[in-house]
């Protein structure tokens, strides 16, 4: 047998021994709201993989802050499923409080910041000791959570009462609340930390907050040609890394917008599938991929060209996307 | 039953008015620099006593579309959830509930709360009474339960605003589902009431509308009289015809319980039983809705029905109207009435129409089990809004007020 030969043989086994490792570099991981499941797709060629079983009704997934685990809100579960990336298995669970819907962890890891939509709370919990250190009384259906850059505030939106409550990490008390648009849902933070970004469901528009006054300092209004206000219902959003760009996944009319941070404008409009939902880039933000949840699947968008590249089948009503790459 | 919502407010605030005064009013964030508090709004919800349709034996069977309790639940659970907005407004809301068992004693009822300085006033009356009510007062009046056309149309008046769907909003959205299946060939029976009788002609007007055709219009009676069996006899009343689809007309419920599985044809049931039209269901699935459900059934300890639906959303239109003009200037409140943006979780903002002041929603189908369909339906098409597309419409011009 010739060096060569060896050579390849060896990696050939070494791919057949180890496919997850290989795999895990370059995935996405969406979650499946009604088949507690996480689908693997390769982010080479779109391919789904297979499927890591989680927790009942996975909603929002994040990162731990080392890269190293998955973590997943189980609504029905009022647990978080940690599930580690080598393995693709669940190690463990936290408990988040009831029905748990989206969380975001504080700069150094230590603190969750998890949305309880049925007790209208706010829940501290410490990822160490996997224990709740406190709660804070929010207005009903909370849902998006953000955690500043310093740490110091939390922001989460209450679907009920249209406001954005501000949370000093802390004292453990709401220092503001700003009313923003109907049905407020996610939130995105520039990446200096100057404005706070909320979409407003039933309003067709994102509330720009300014975080050192607290208040609303521009509305950006969504329109789709040929499409009503009232099926236009942003949900998902996220910032490009320089803070040029926001892309603003429209819900029930089922397209992404792109909006000019400065400008506070709509550049471009791209079509994906059924209530376009939230959203990942990939790490040279050369990629878009928008979860579907009413048409069960995931558009890969390239973001240049603002063109849809492929669409992939995932599980039922998905939910969130997390890329590893 | 008294519900109070407090703001918690420092009372050494108090007495800094001034220049900030008109506007803290209004402020929506959660002034702590500058208070200002408005009068509480005192409210009343007039229920009928000893109502019918509350009673015992009635909320056992449950029958869909009919009050599951009283409307005093629904209203305190959003009034709960605005906690935030009205301290955000510095304003507390009470709400009494007062049983009225005539007319008359309604009308003073409405009266009295009216002269002590009431913004509104809640109404869970049979449509006669919420007229009768309505007529005796200037007041904005929610009405949270009658579905009577009548009170959009015929007897329609200003200050009325109603939240449950118009019974031709209900026979609209059944009949556009009917027509999406090409069920086409309707059997209609209807029942021996006055109410039957109206919601019987509702119902052939929507048939009408889309397009379905009727194939027979059968009375039917309860009874168990061999006399009778024309009338009474499920098999006799269904056989002997070719048709899609039974729909049945009963305001009372029990007739149209028995009805669906003993149809002499294999076919399906709609209407007061089988497939129904209602503003909410439980079960529904989407747009936040179990939430709401769940917040329900926790606070008043049974399923969340359409009614306890309506009753929840005059408790938002009143958290509305509150926050937009606290201090209750009549003009004021009716513009927030009309301009308010009311979040139901079914999807989409609503609104009071502006020509009936009929609340704006969509209409789901279920079997109570669970929800089959939300009407309208995807590609129902209308010039301004589809949602228009269910009940009486701007350009019909029905709603004419007297003055």
């Amino acid at each position: 047998m010739t060096v060569a030969k060896q050579i390849v043989l060896t990696c050939l086994t070494l791919a057949f021994a180890f496919p997850r490792v290989a795999l895990a570099q370059s995935t996405a991981l969406v979650s499946s709201e009604k088949d507690n499941a996480i689908t693997i797709v390769n982010l080479k060629d779109f391919s789904v993989q297979g499927t890591i079983g989680t927790c009942k009704r996975p909603r929002h997934l994040q990162l731990s802050p080392d890269r190293k685990q998955l973590l997943v809100a189980c609504s029905n579960d009022h647990a978080a499923d940690v599930i580690d990336l080598a393995t693709r298995k669940s190690v463990g669970r936290i408990p988040l409080g009831d029905n748990p819907e989206t969380f975001d962890i504080s700069p150094d890891g230590k603190t969750l910041y998890v949305s309880n939509e049925d007790e209208g709370e706010l829940t501290f919990v410490d990822l160490a000791s996997k224990k709740t250190v406190g709660e804070v009384k929010v207005g009903k259906e909370p849902e998006g959570v953000k955690v500043s850059a310093d740490g110091k505030t939390v922001y989460v939106t209450s679907e009920v009462t249209s406001m954005v409550h501000v949370v000093d990490t802390a004292s453990r008390k709401i220092t503001k609340n700003i009313s923003v648009g109907k049905r407020p849902r996610r939130l995105a933070l520039t990446p200096d930390g100057s404005e706070l970004w909320v979409t407003n469901e039933l309003d067709a528009s994102v509330s720009v907050i300014s975080t050192k006054d607290l208040k609303v300092i521009a509305t950006v209004k969504f329109a789709v040609k040929g499409a009503r206000a009232a099926d236009i219902t942003p949900v998902g959003i996220l910032m490009s890394r320089d803070g040029k760009r926001a892309f603003v996944a429209l819900g029930r009319v089922n397209h992404v917008a792109y909006v000019d941070v400065a400008k506070r404008e709509v550049t471009q409009l791209v079509l994906a599938g059924k209530r376009a939902w939230n959203l990942a880039l990939n790490r040279d933000e050369s990629q878009l991929f928008v979860v579907n949840g009413l048409s069960d699947d995931m558009t890969v968008i390239d973001v240049a060209s603002a063109k849809a590249l492929k669409s992939v089948a995932v599980g039922r009503v998905p939910y969130a996307v997390v890329l590893i790459d | 039953m008294r519900r109070r919502v407090t703001s918690g407010l420092a009372p050494q605030w108090v007495a800094r008015v001034g220049a900030f005064l008109r506007l803290a009013g209004r402020c929506l964030g959660l002034c702590l620099c500058v208070t200002a508090q408005a009068a509480p709004w005192n409210l009343t919800l007039l229920e009928q006593a000893t109502s019918p349709q509350l009673e015992r034996s009635r909320l056992e069977r449950a029958y869909l579309g009919h009050a599951g309790g009283s409307a005093s639940d629904g209203v305190a659970v959003a009034l709960d959830e605005a906690q935030f907005e009205l301290e955000a407004a510095k304003l507390a809301v009470t709400i009494k509930t007062e049983p009225v068992a005539t007319l008359d004693a309604a009308r003073i009822a409405a009266q009295k709360a009216e002269k002590a300085g009431a913004p509104l006033l809640l109404v869970n009356l049979p449509a006669a009474w919420v007229s009768g009510v309505a007529a005796a007062v200037k007041l904005p009046v929610l009405n949270i339960s009658a579905s009577d056309d009548v009170l959009r149309e015929r007897d329609c008046q200003a200050n009325v605003y109603h939240l449950l769907p118009s019974e031709r909003m209900r026979a609209d959205a059944l009949a556009q589902a009917l027509m999406a299946r090409k069920w086409t060939q309707v059997l209609l029976l209807a029942g021996p009431t006055p109410d039957d009788a109206q919601r019987s002609a509702v119902a052939q007007a929507a048939i009408k509308r889309y397009g379905l055709k009727l194939v027979a219009v059968k009375p039917f009676k309860l009874s168990t009289d061999p006399r009778e069996r024309s009338l009474a006899n499920l098999t006799l009343l269904t056989a002997n015809m070719a048709y899609d689809v039974v729909w049945v007309v009963d305001s009372d419920g029990e007739f149209a319980r028995g009805l669906p599985y003993n149809t002499a044809q294999a076919r399906p049931v709609v209407g007061d039983a089988g497939l129904v039209a209602l503003a909410w269901q439980a079960q529904f699935e989407r747009f936040g809705a179990p939430q709401v459900s769940r917040r329900f059934a926790k606070a008043a300890k049974r399923p969340m029905t359409d009614h306890d639906w309506a009753a929840w959303m005059a408790g938002k239109a009143i958290a509305a109207a509150a926050t937009s003009a606290p201090r209750g200037e009549p003009a004021l409140v009716v513009k927030a009435l009309l301009e308010a943006n009311l979040d139901g979780s079914k999807g989409v903002a609503m609104q009071f129409r502006a020509w009936d002041r009929q609340l704006r929603q969509p209409v789901l189908l279920t079997d109570g089990q669970g929800v089959i369909a939300t009407m309208p339906l995807e590609g129902v098409l209308h010039p301004r809004n589809a949602l228009d597309t269910l009940g009486a419409d701007e350009a019909e011009k029905l709603c004419k007020p007297k003055t």
